[in-house]
């Protein structure tokens, strides 16, 4: 299998504070990795590092085997990201975030695919809805169909499936496993939801402190941490680790 | 350069202010207010005293001007920070768009929004006070293009600073213009200043622009020195906006802001 993101030994200092402190990994072609870790363990700094948005202090990424440095512009057409720390444009319409991210993407056939991303993501009838007057399950899905509007190669997700309903969080797992087969697309999935990770990712990295502590598939650390479950593991990782910190 | 993107960038603007009818209301309030304003002052100043006897529109045709630079200027800060407020600042940094086509679609998205409030506060004062700022001839497009050129220059000064140091910047935003307008000279001519703050002024394009502005309309005379002169110091702040621009972005890449902004 092809990898489509490379990560070698990056790091990110702010200043003496060492935010990642050289992680490597890679994320295989129709493949959901999981990257998992507490607040401030250094997620969204990889996260951002890899769209580009941040600039690593030493090591290297590469996309599709294009290296970021030097094709940050053709990474990007074939990235997107969802958070939900970001929203789209509030005051616009559906329809027209939508058509105005086909065009900062440069997508062809814009109608039909803002007809087949409505359609599998169920937002036909919010497309002449204010944007931001959505529940949060409806901005979220929206948010999803503007992400893939570009059909894009490797989808870094942030909570993807934060503060929704059960109902909603299933669709959207499901929606997603379902993409993912279909278009055999790289999934990064940033999650605090341990079910979650545990039903979608083939396998996971546990970060602390800006550091890969640990990673494999969810099954195997699990056996290996002699707990139940995928969050017992996190626990367990995440407090032995700071007793010695 | 791609003009789909400068396009799109452009519509997500254009959406927006013809979604909301208090937008365009806003766009094209202040404008005539000011116009009004300086119209009746224009008016009383044309009759009590000498120096305006020639010219009763210099005063409002220095106020029309200088809203023109003021509109575009807030106008380019705006639709910038309008991405800030909006939380769309990391979507719009992770498309594919280059710095270059972000700077063209603001810079034509500030100049519509500018002519929208505009255009209706120079028709205004032709009916109101019986004054034509096209009394100013082929060289008002000169001393617009000036304006417009310093007024963007401005505008890419300020995102630059909002970019390095994120949304606690703003109030620089809105700070600007008056910082430099005393020195811009708008109303009075460059001897009423101190020597030490025409030193400063002659250092910036608005003097060149409003004294010839004055200049071609009491006078009637057009003196080419400054209108090269209001493009020269143009030439020179705009290349070092865009410098700085560039400048802040890789700092902003550097500092995380770009991740962070908005919250």
């Amino acid at each position: 299998m092809k990898n489509l993101i490379e990560v070698k030994d990056i790091k990110k200092n702010y200043g003496k504070k060492e935010a990642v402190k050289g992680i490597s990994f890679n994320v295989q072609e129709n493949e959901i990795l999981g990257l998992l870790g507490p607040n401030g363990s250094g997620k969204t700094t990889t996260i951002g590092m890899l769209l580009g948005l941040l600039k690593p202090t030493s090591g290297q990424i590469f996309i599709n085997n294009l290296k970021l440095e030097n094709h940050r512009i053709e990474i990007l057409e074939m990235i997107n990201f969802i958070s939900p720390y970001i929203e789209l444009p509030k005051k616009l319409t559906v329809k027209q975030n939508l058509y105005v991210y086909s065009k900062l993407y440069k997508v062809k056939n814009i109608q039909e695919r803002i007809e087949y991303l409505s359609e599998k993501l169920r937002i036909e009838d919010l497309l002449d809805s204010i944007t931001g007057e959505l529940s949060s399950g409806q901005k979220n899905r929206v948010s999803l169909a503007k992400a893939l509007i570009n059909e894009p190669k490797v989808l870094l997700l942030d909570e993807p499936t934060a503060s929704l309903d059960p109902e909603v969080g299933d669709f959207v797992r499901t929606f997603l496993e379902e993409y993912k087969r279909e278009k055999k697309i790289s999934i990064l999935l940033a999650s605090h939801n341990m079910s979650e990770v545990t039903r979608l990712c083939k396998s996971v990295l546990m970060m602390k402190n800006g550091e890969i502590i640990d990673q494999g598939k969810p099954d195997d650390l699990i056996t290996k941490h002699g707990r139940t479950n995928l969050e017992e593991v996190f626990l367990k990782l995440s407090r032995s680790k700071s007793e010695f910190n | 350069m791609s003009l789909t993107r400068i396009y799109g960038l452009f519509l997500r603007h254009f959406y927006l202010i013809t979604r909301s009818f208090p937008r365009i209301l806003d766009l094209v309030y202040w404008p005539t207010i000011q116009i009004t304003l300086w119209g009746f002052i224009s008016n009383f100043f044309a009759t009590h005293t000498t120096y305006y006897n020639n010219a009763v529109g210099v005063i409002l045709t220095c106020a029309i001007l200088y809203d023109f630079l003021f509109r575009t200027s807030i106008g380019f800060n705006m639709l910038f920070l309008e991405e800030i407020w909006s939380r769309n600042f990391t979507n719009l940094f992770i498309t594919p768009m280059k710095i270059g086509e972000i700077l063209t679609s603001l810079v034509i998205t500030a100049l519509i929004r500018s002519l929208i409030g505009l255009v209706p506060a120079i028709l205004l004062t032709s009916p109101l006070f019986g004054i034509s700022i096209l009394e100013l001839g082929i060289f008002l497009f000169f001393l617009f293009l000036s304006l417009y050129i310093f007024g963007i220059t401005l505008g890419i000064l300020v995102s630059s600073g909002l970019l390095r140091f994120g949304p606690s910047f703003e109030n620089i935003a809105w700070s600007t213009m008056f910082l430099l307008a005393p020195f811009g000279c708008i109303y009075y001519p460059i001897e009423t200043l101190p020597e030490v703050f025409q030193k400063i002024a002659y250092i910036l394009p608005l003097v060149y622009i409003f004294e010839e502005a004055r200049n071609i309309l009491i006078n009637q005379t057009v003196n080419i020195e400054n209108i090269y002169n209001a493009f020269i110091w143009n030439s020179l702040y705009f290349t070092l906006s865009i410098i700085l621009f560039y400048y802040s972005f890789n700092a902003a890449k550097n500092k995380g802001t770009l991740i962070n902004m908005g919250e």
